[in-house]
């Protein structure tokens, strides 16, 4: 491929490539994210391109491996073109079936829709399914619709056009002006403007300038930049030659975690698609601008995604953050004006300056526009990849997009902002998601993850489960974080393990208030949000913890003992049979009982035990019943003699 | 590995300094560890001193500076594999091979590793081996698996 000169030559470009595939060949498109190959969708993959082949068809058949679509919860995932049939949990035993009767004779197999479990509606197509058909998707719904290592598939959907009007049609203040109008707040956590970021950096004197992608993903439970990474990595590209224009920077970098391996793969090779097509190098598009960008990959160190630790990290150095007496958009990575955004925020620019501020400014609330993606993950019915406008309200992501609670659960939290947010109750669930409304809670945006918690979730756990997180995390520059987070950790594993003191709940908080006040960086600063909000909206629960040795969500296994219900009890042996640690006393015709000395707590007896006898029961809070005498515990079966 | 490979990657970054943690990343990617001479060559070729490679070694996770088993066990303890029992999960392990997260068996067959997320959030719990990811795995289920490796 020659190098694309103008925005002419790119024009023609793209009118050659639309003609060349306007075949009206059908186009098989699957599902290749991480989520949907772990469940299979490899296989799935080279089933078609053998069965294709097989039957000849490989000249009238198109098929695709393309980005995540988001709903993974049904994953594999594909969508037949041009009529959009979506099929769910497709095994590779399918294939032969969907070559058959779907490609060949147009038939739709019913088994492999997707059936909506509320009503038993079956879906043809992708946007009948309530999972998207309540979504706002700008950023993720170009996912299915392009084979994520072809940039000639990104040029088909108007890719780089942004670009082309950027460098020909707009000046940088231009750009810039129009960035600012969207308000497009960062969406890797912090929700700083980044039309004013850009703003300080390009009025900085210093000649040389940076432009950095922030794609060090590490809140667990979060997925939607790696989504974006490995399934459109171009138009995260596009954004940042459109930002490094705007400042005036010549290079830039993309920071991204190495536990993302396709997402390094598929970066990288954008990068050098671009290069070959003149979107990045010297003299792009013949525009006169030059543009050049590396990748660095993250070595696993959560505080990387902090801007000053990234930065430091980029100049070859372990990650620490630096305190921030002049920000880094004015002194940044070597020092010099660095603007740092994160994945999303870089997908969102080519579509503002596609579509115009005005468009984008039409969703969201006053101070959030536009849209967010979240991962809606842990238990809810539909796990997956959601992007919604902003302002919708967190019931209506949970119940009408996600399905609720599986299981017939009751709903007990959601988690939102990573290891740094908060938990939020039930009667929260009215609030609109936005940056100010999720702060104002206490909890935070982040970037984008959102946890699911039902009434089996206890929330003294949760806190030390991210506070254990941090602790392992902090880099351990300054003491607050250093020593703060670990102190806290311990008392919070204190009160888990049924060693909760009185007094602990005003230690913990004079601790957190230390935390916030001292440490050098968002880290320490926002490490206690997790303690905070639980103890805000759960405090009964830190008090049952700590002054009845109770955990009311049963799960705290220090705080727990199994016991079984010697008038349930069947003695059908299984759990008997079952238990890791030899701990049910027992045999045939004998009722089981638990010896608690042996009991390890791993459940195994409460799972295994037939739900019609539902005999195995888990107690908190009270004395464990004496086991029935042994002279009362033969049962005696009728029937026989 | 030897030092005509060190030299190799070290060529690949174009020696540049700044690039020292995407070097031992390859070398580590390549030979799962960071072995003490590796280290040695890396500083005298980049002019670096072993201290500040030794803090770097250090500070990330990705690197290790002992031998790794054959195989590699990565329990995810992401949040969203937390809330559905990834716990149980990771006690089953250190059970059934007898060695804790960033340990190595005296066999050199399994490393076992905690993450904290993968990604794959929909398919919690998850446990990975080798690469390969098991998920919506039962405690009972992960000796199954491990078993086949040997």
């Amino acid at each position: 491929m020659a190098q694309i000169k103008s925005p002419d030559e790119l024009k023609k470009v793209r009118e050659e490539l639309l003609l060349r595939r306007d075949s009206g060949n059908p186009c098989i498109s699957i599902c290749a994210g991480a989520g949907c190959l772990a469940s299979g969708a490899g296989e799935v993959i080279a089933a078609f391109k053998e069965e294709i082949e097989k039957q000849g068809l490989t000249a009238d058949v198109d098929t695709k491996g393309t980005g995540c679509p988001g709903f993974c919860e049904k994953g594999p995932i594909m969508v037949i073109y041009p009529e959009e049939i979506c099929y769910v949990q497709v095994k590779a035993e399918d294939v032969p079936e969907i070559i058959s009767q779907t490609i060949k004779e147009k038939k739709i197999i019913d088994r492999l829709l997707y059936v909506e479990p509320s009503t038993g509606e079956k879906a043809t197509q992708e946007s009948d399914i309530p999972f998207y058909k309540n979504q706002e998707r700008i950023l993720i719904c170009n996912n299915i619709k392009i084979d994520s290592k072809s940039i000639d598939d990104y040029l088909a959907i108007d890719g780089y056009a942004a670009l082309a009007k950027a460098l020909f049609q707009m000046t940088p203040e231009q750009v810039l002006a129009e960035v600012k109008k969207s308000n497009l707040r960062g969406r890797g956590g912090g929700g700083f403007p980044a039309g004013r970021k850009w703003e300080g950096t390009r009025n900085a004197p210093d000649p040389i300038k940076y432009v950095i992608v922030n794609a060090d993903e590490g809140d667990p439970g979060a997925f939607m930049d790696r989504a974006l990474l490995e399934g459109n990595p171009h138009s995260i590209l596009e954004g940042l030659i459109i930002g490094a224009y705007t400042i005036g920077a010549q290079e830039g970098y993309i920071y991204v975690r190495q536990e993302y391996p396709l997402a390094v793969e598929n970066i990288n090779l954008a990068i050098k698609q671009a290069e070959e097509y003149g979107f990045l190098g010297k003299n792009i598009l013949g525009s006169g601008f030059d543009f050049t960008v590396k990748v660095h990959q993250g070595a696993g160190a959560f505080v990387c995604g902090e801007s000053s630790a990234l930065m430091t990290a980029l100049e070859g150095k372990a990650g620490e953050p630096r305190p921030k007496y002049i920000r880094s958009n004015i002194k940044g990575l070597w020092e010099r004006p660095t603007v740092l955004n994160n994945v999303e925020t870089w997908a969102n620019v080519p579509l503002i300056i596609n579509k115009g501020a005005d468009w984008f400014i039409q969703m969201g609330t006053e101070g959030s526009k536009g849209t967010k993606v979240f991962s809606l993950v842990g238990k809810i019915t539909n796990t997956g990849l959601v992007e919604v406008p902003m302002g919708i309200t967190l019931r209506d992501i949970i119940y009408k997009i996600g399905g609720g609670i599986p299981g017939g659960k009751k709903f007990k939290a959601v988690q939102t902002g990573g290891p740094s947010g908060g938990c939020l109750p039930e009667n929260m669930l009215d609030l609109e998601v936005g940056f100010d409304e999720l702060t104002k809670a206490g909890s935070m945006m982040g970037s984008g993850g959102m946890i699911i918690m039902d009434e089996d979730t206890c929330m003294v756990d949760v806190a030390r489960y991210f506070l254990e997180f941090l602790a392992d995390e902090s880099c351990g520059k300054c003491v607050p974080c250093r020593e703060g987070v670990k102190q806290m950790l311990k008392i919070l594993t204190n009160i888990t393990e049924g060693k909760g003191r009185v007094g602990d709940i005003e230690l913990l908080e004079e601790l957190a208030e230390t935390a916030i006040n001292a440490s050098l960086c968002a880290l320490g600063q926002s490490a206690p949000n997790p303690f905070l909000s639980t103890l805000h909206y759960f405090r009964d629960e830190y008090e049952s913890h700590i002054k009845e040795k109770r955990c009311s969500a049963l799960y705290c296994k220090e705080l727990i003992a199994y016991h079984i219900d010697p008038d349930k009890c069947q003695a059908c042996m299984i759990c008997f049979k079952k238990c890791p640690s030899e701990a049910i006393i027992g045999g045939k015709n004998m009722i089981h009982i638990v010896d608690q000395e042996k009991c390890t707590k791993c459940n195994t007896c409460l799972e295994v035990c037939p739900a019609r006898f539902d005999a195995v029961k888990k107690i908190s809070g009270e004395p464990v019943p004496p086991p029935i005498p042994e002279e009362e515990r033969t049962i005696v079966r009728g029937g026989k003699e | 590995m030897n030092n005509d490979r060190i030299d190799q990657i070290i060529d690949k970054h174009q020696g540049e300094a700044s690039s020292l943690i995407q070097i031992l990343l390859d070398i580590q990617s390549e030979n799962r560890w960071l072995p003490k001479e590796a280290l040695e060559r890396v500083s005298e070729k980049l002019e670096v001193s072993l201290t500040r490679i030794q803090h770097i070694a250090t500070f990330y996770k990705a690197f290790s500076l002992v031998p790794k088993g054959r195989h590699q066990i990565h329990v995810c303890m992401g949040t969203a594999c937390h809330v559905r029992g990834a716990q149980n999960v990771l006690d089953k392990v250190q059970d059934l091979t007898g060695i804790k997260p960033g340990e190595t068996d005296s066999d050199m067959k399994y490393s076992l590793e905690t993450v904290n997320c993968l990604g794959c959030c929909s398919l919690g719990p998850v446990m990975e081996v080798d690469g390969k990811v098991h998920g919506k795995i039962s405690p009972a289920e992960t000796a199954e698996v491990i078993k086949k490796y040997e």
